[in-house]
């Protein structure tokens, strides 16, 4: 009796967070192809570990499934292509602030929008989409993210002023 | 508050992260800085036009079918199996009335499940809600850097702090000879009301300890509980409430907890 139940739990906890999935496997991976087949990837790897969910939040333990998943791709993608890891320290915090009048423009143009998240470093960018676009807390973030709960806020704060250079079009780098 | 600390706190303002406290003081600096209050409006703007129009993408519906295929897939295999050890038994006992018994047996089985699942859930669930406020204040002042309002290791000048800043005198205690050295006390905030927040350490681990009055005066044993990966000890006592919580491991946070047990004879004063 074990064998149905368990599907059927499952896709009352776990399949309703497709959406939120696809949309950040979509903003990692940044390409439709890749995002699809990342996250049929996560959901039966979610299915085979099912038993291990203790319950409680289903988005954030699938979202870190699909963090992981992503991540696991972009590595063996990565060491083929030769791109470089991830320097939190290269990017350190301007605080001089970005045009507003462009910003206000840019930030409501979606194509604008879109260009500037898709360039911003992967461990900005999955943050920028964890908060903004699926509302989740820091607390949230922390655990798909596995980062510890104070780096968070300082992590969003950086990626935040990354996005809005890239907006105004002030620093390429 | 200086700029430099207001520049970051300004994130956890916007992302309504902050504690009571904290968020006044970013108000009070907002007020009389328009640098701040310009990068507050930074994030505002790009918020309002992520959130806007379609920069989340939903799922493609070929991608839900695809996913919908593979569990039937995988619970038709399950299926199959099942069955097929479920006949294996059958044959084994040679009872006549096997598919009816193993019916009861599992209808059974499922009716205690749902029974008991429902008694825990229906007892505890102020505690649970308690739980959460309990976590996430724990949280909140762990990564606003706002563990203390008065931070002192001495016993005698955390516990007249809270003096007229809450209707009760908590009891404040000292553990460092048993290593758990108090470092300060706040006020917070749980179950509705006013809470004394009590900081020790473990280590580097930081614990909590919540404790407030509550109108039921009796004794509870404490009760260990994870919540978020955190670990919660709760117990009632003398008429106080109180919420230990902490990422130390359950154990020594049980440990600490006796601690508090033994020596804490709190006295709901009222003033």
């Amino acid at each position: 009796m074990a064998g149905p139940d368990k599907f059927d739990r499952f896709e009352d906890a776990i399949l309703p967070h497709l959406d939120a999935a696809y949309n950040l496997a979509r903003w990692l991976m940044r390409d439709d192809h890749e995002a699809q087949d990342a996250v049929q990837d996560a959901y039966l790897r979610a299915l085979r570990f099912f038993s291990g969910f203790r319950g409680g939040d289903g988005r954030v333990w699938l979202l870190s499934i699909v963090r992981n998943t992503c991540f696991s791709r972009m590595r063996s993608g990565r060491a083929r292509q030769g791109d470089s890891e991830f320097d939190e320290q290269m990017h350190a915090i301007d605080n001089s602030a970005a045009n507003p009048e462009t910003l206000l423009l840019r930030s409501q143009d979606e194509a604008s929008l879109r260009r500037a998240l898709e360039s911003l470093p992967t461990e900005f960018r999955e943050v920028i989409v964890m908060r903004e676009l699926e509302g989740l807390s820091y607390k949230e973030i922390a655990d798909v993210a596995e980062l510890p709960i104070g780096t968070v806020m300082s992590r969003l704060a950086r990626a935040r002023k990354r996005l809005a250079q890239l907006l105004t079009g002030e620093g390429s780098g | 508050m200086n700029c430099e600390t207001a520049r970051s706190l300004i994130h956890g303002y916007a992302d309504g992260e902050l504690d009571l406290e904290r968020s006044l003081e970013i108000e009070r600096h907002l007020a009389g800085c328009a640098a701040c209050t310009a990068a507050l409006r930074e994030i505002r703007v790009m918020r309002s036009g992520l959130r806007s129009g379609t920069v989340a993408f939903d799922a493609p519906a070929e991608l839900r079918a695809k996913i919908r295929d593979a569990i039937d897939d995988r619970r038709r295999a399950e299926d199959v199996a099942s069955r097929r050890s479920s006949s294996r038994l059958a044959m084994l006992s040679r009872s006549p009335s096997r598919w009816t018994g193993g019916a009861f047996a599992a209808a059974a089985v499922l009716m205690i499940i749902v029974l008991v699942g429902g008694l825990r859930r229906s007892a505890s669930s102020t505690d649970a809600l308690i739980g959460s406020e309990i976590v996430a204040s724990h949280v909140r002042s762990l990564m606003a850097d706002h563990l203390a309002d008065v931070i002192s290791t001495n016993q005698h000048t955390v516990k007249p702090w809270f003096d007229g800043k809450i209707d009760f005198a908590p009891t404040v205690e000292d553990f460092a000879a048993q290593g758990f050295p108090l470092t300060g006390g706040r006020l917070d905030y749980a179950d509705g009301r006013p809470v004394a927040a009590l900081v020790y350490r473990r280590n580097k681990h930081i614990i909590n300890l919540f404790t407030w009055p509550i109108a039921d005066a009796r004794e509870t044993a404490a009760q260990v509980e994870q919540r978020q990966g955190y670990n919660l000890v709760h117990w009632d006592k003398g008429g106080m409430a109180y919420w230990a919580v902490s990422d130390l491991n359950g154990a020594e946070l049980s440990k600490f907890a006796a601690l508090v047990r033994d020596d804490g004879a709190p006295v709901a004063s009222p003033g």
